[in-house]
């Protein structure tokens, strides 16, 4: 079953709390040093990254609060380096991380591959810029494929979790090692420059953890136990296949248990908006907008993006409505969308791409343009 | 009868898969012998490197990790910095360390890591079939180098331990040979000291180089590989201590 | 939205170098302190070196939707690049804050639009410090808008600039109450 993660309560909740004059232990923060922070606070013991915009203020950050808290923070010599430093880490059983942006991430995709192989959890963050190429420093999601379908070599998957806001990054980051841990493999944060720059207040404490399976593969040195060995060569005839059926069982709990979505106003909706990240927060204000319009428009955000939350998708298109995907970029996501509606209902894309961010009246046109498709 | 020559208990009793007159086998008995002499077998980890000593873990008995092809200095790097008091070596050939790997050695030795690598060159590639390694030398000829190496088409032989050693990052590099036992004798020297310097936390990277036979490849006998390496590769990869 | 309690969206635009974001980022720590939901969104990357620099601000009583302001209830722009830019987006309606020192004469708004010019780098100058003019703005912006006060603002400052700048404290806050004199004088 899927839990929805129904951000909006908390805040009313932490508002009735201020009314109600207790303290209000909200900080400003960028996601970036927020995401970092909130790291810090799952008990990351090594960061690795190098420098890349829109990201440079984790790296900065961790270089400054890593030491003091008598943790390891190494500026690597590539990205490739990072990932592997990560790689280490992890295989000795510590928790570890490395941020990055897009190019940086193509970079890393190798070690991400070999980490998955080799069944060691890490957290990876991307804040995403525009692509192809060097593309520009400017917002994207154009990433969305390369997360979503492994990045690297192989048959594997990769948990990536999409926040919608500085907190929900903040939230995301304690989740993403609590789920690396927990299933042995690489999970991504799949941020944007918008969430990655932007400063919103945030609470910043330690979630209750997960209950978490003991590393005793980890590499701490054959004492008083046979040797550990972490690898990701299967040479014998049918080792590699039985690695990928452990691996794909894994994926079908994941699916099972870790799906989270958000949504709203889709029981009436004639309308169903999609969107992850900070498109969706675009979609809200055009969604609310449209609804004081009388237009039919409800929502659904994907927070995880694998797993990909199918069967809220599906069990919404039941009846017939129109979807709409937006995203930064010229659409990737909505391929997501289509499979999980698989023809039931139809599907439009509005996105722009290469750092363009649509605007809430672009949205909101959109929308309008399709209650007046819906009357014919 | 008096037992002249028993296994150390860190190599396992298990026949290798490296070729006959390869020089992988002495150079992980050596390891394992300094594993075992300097007593340091529970707080061990080794790195695997890609290419025929990729499953080095079958044959030594510590914790051991399996990397990508040239990223283990920065494997161990990560695991260095966050287990200082565990004993880390990197075992890699010259295709790892020498060409793919080459800027992961560079900057581990430059950010002086407090690791121990070993770096076998055999000047080719082993596992993928006898291809032109950074260390090949000139005229010879290999699967890519058919008509053999030229330095006008391919470069001249990569001699990377002299490179390191300008690093201030570095604080030990030797240059040994399995040539004869003789020099597997100051091989095994010098390796045991790259350990002890990191054991005794000494602030930089220790490298031990070998030059180390390929008959497969060289297309040579067992014998004249090991006559190879003492009469032609010494002289582009001269012997002794580079540094510290 | 408005249903909700007030939304307020701004943008401050100007060059490099005339502290922009700090303006921006003050603004937001205000908003926090007066216990709203807020939102800061920073131009970022090559532009924050001489170019043009903005950034977008949003407050409200209730959870926000989207950061990117599309068209903004007030405008704050420090120089004429920046007028031009973003005046055109500014709703009907709207406030807009010029720096009258360096933009000549009255632009060309619609008439439901409120327009303070002051003359910011002057008025710093006169408090001693040029580089306070995004405070002076500020300041103006606040008082006028009236929905946060300038003595949250001033309390927000040490946590805003970095402690290596905070000698410039006393002079930033003399710029926040200068404007909002301006503000409810005219002069």
């Amino acid at each position: 079953m899927s839990t929805a993660v129904n951000t909006s309560k908390k805040k009313n909740e932490a508002q009735k709390q201020k009314a109600s004059g207790e303290t209000d232990h909200r900080i400003l923060m960028c996601g970036n040093e927020a995401l970092a922070e909130s790291a810090i606070i799952a008990g990351c013991d090594a960061y690795f990254g190098y420098p890349i915009t829109p990201q440079n203020e984790v790296t900065a950050y961790m270089s400054k609060r890593m030491p003091e808290e008598g943790r390891v923070f190494v500026q690597s010599e590539s990205e490739l380096a990072a990932i592997n430093m990560v790689f280490g880490a992890s295989a000795t059983g510590k928790r570890t991380m490395t941020s990055s942006s897009s190019p940086g991430v193509s970079l890393m995709q190798e070690g991400i591959s070999y980490l998955a192989g080799a069944e060691l959890p890490a957290v990876i963050v991307n804040v995403m810029r525009g692509g192809p190429g060097l593309g520009n420093i400017a917002p994207s999601q154009g990433d969305y494929f390369q997360a979503t379908r492994g990045g690297g070599h192989g048959d594997y998957r990769t948990i990536v979790l999409g926040p919608s806001s500085v907190q929900e990054l903040v939230d995301c980051m304690q989740l993403a090692f609590d789920l690396a841990d927990q299933y042995q493999m690489p999970v991504i944060v799949l941020a944007d420059g918008i969430l990655g720059q932007m400063m919103e207040p945030v609470v910043l404490e330690k979630k209750p953890g997960r209950k978490l399976p003991s590393k005793d593969w980890a590499l701490t040195g054959a004492k008083g136990r046979q040797q550990n060995i972490v690898r990701s060569l299967w040479l014998a005839e049918g080792a590699l296949e039985r690695l990928n059926y452990k691996l794909q069982g894994r994926y079908e709990q994941i699916q099972k248990d870790e799906v989270l979505c958000e949504q709203y106003g889709v029981e009436d909706a004639d309308i169903v908006v999609v969107a992850y990240g900070i498109a969706a927060r675009i979609v809200r204000g055009a969604v609310t907008i449209a609804r004081e319009e009388g237009i039919k428009v409800g929502w659904i955000r994907p927070v995880t993006l694998w797993p990909f939350p199918s069967e809220q998708i599906s069990k919404a298109a039941d009846e017939l409505r129109i979807f709409l995907t937006v995203e930064l970029s010229m659409g990737q996501m909505v391929e997501d969308v289509k499979l999980a509606i698989s023809g039931k209902s139809p599907v439009v894309f509005y996105g722009r791409p290469g750092g363009g961010v649509p605007t809430v009246d672009e949205v909101l046109d959109k929308i309008r343009q399709l209650t007046t498709k819906r009357k014919i | 009868m008096k037992t002249a020559f028993t296994r150390t208990p860190t190599y396992k009793d298990v026949p290798t898969h490296y070729c006959p007159g390869c020089g992988h086998g002495i150079a992980h008995r050596l390891l394992a012998e300094t594993i075992d002499e300097l007593d340091i077998h529970e707080r061990t980890i080794g790195i695997a490197p890609v290419g025929c000593a990729v499953l080095e873990y079958d044959y030594i008995d510590v914790d051991m990790v399996e990397v990508a092809h040239g990223r283990a200095p920065a494997v161990a790097t990560g695991m260095k910095r966050t287990n200082p008091d565990k004993i880390i070596f990197s075992y890699q050939g010259d295709g790892d360390l020498a060409s793919i790997g080459a800027g992961e050695i560079l900057h581990a030795g430059h950010r002086g890591e407090q690791i121990t690598v070993i770096f076998i060159n055999n000047a080719v590639y082993g596992m993928t079939g006898g291809q032109m390694a950074p260390t090949t030398m000139i005229n010879q000829v290999t699967a890519t180098t058919p008509k053999g190496r030229t330095s006008a088409g391919q470069g001249y032989p990569l001699q990377v331990s002299e490179l390191l050693a300008t690093l201030p990052g570095t604080i030990y590099i030797e240059r040994c040979a399995l040539s004869s036992p003789a020099e597997i004798r100051k091989t095994k020297k010098a390796i045991k000291h790259a350990f002890e310097l990191q054991i005794e936390g000494s602030p930089g990277m220790s490298l031990v180089e070998v030059l180390s036979p390929c008959p497969t490849y060289w297309r040579m006998s067992p014998v004249d590989a090991m006559k190879w390496i003492g009469e032609e590769m010494v002289k582009v990869f001269p012997l002794g201590r580079l540094k510290g | 939205m408005a249903a909700n309690g007030f939304s307020e969206e701004v943008v401050i635009a100007g060059f490099g170098g005339q502290g922009i974001m700090l303006a921006g980022k003050l603004l937001a720590q205000t908003a926090m302190k007066a216990g709203k939901e807020v939102t800061y969104m920073p131009s970022y990357g090559a532009e924050v070196r001489g170019g043009t620099a903005n950034c977008m601000v949003v407050i409200a009583e209730r959870e926000i939707a989207c950061p990117v302001v599309g068209n903004p209830d007030s405008l704050i722009v420090m120089n004429k690049a920046s007028l031009a830019k973003f005046g055109p987006r500014l709703k009907k309606g709207g406030l807009l804050i010029m720096n009258s020192s360096l933009i000549d004469g009255r632009p060309e708004m619609d008439e439901s639009i409120e327009i303070i010019a002051l003359p910011a780098d002057e008025l710093a100058v006169e408090l001693g410090n040029k580089k306070a003019a995004n405070m002076v703005a500020l300041g103006a912006y606040i008082k006028k808008r009236g929905r946060l006060n300038i003595e949250t603002a001033a309390d927000a400052l040490p946590e805003t600039i970095a402690e290596r700048y905070h000698k410039t404290l006393p002079v930033n806050t003399a710029a926040l109450n200068r404007g909002a004199e301006f503000a409810s004088r005219g002069s």
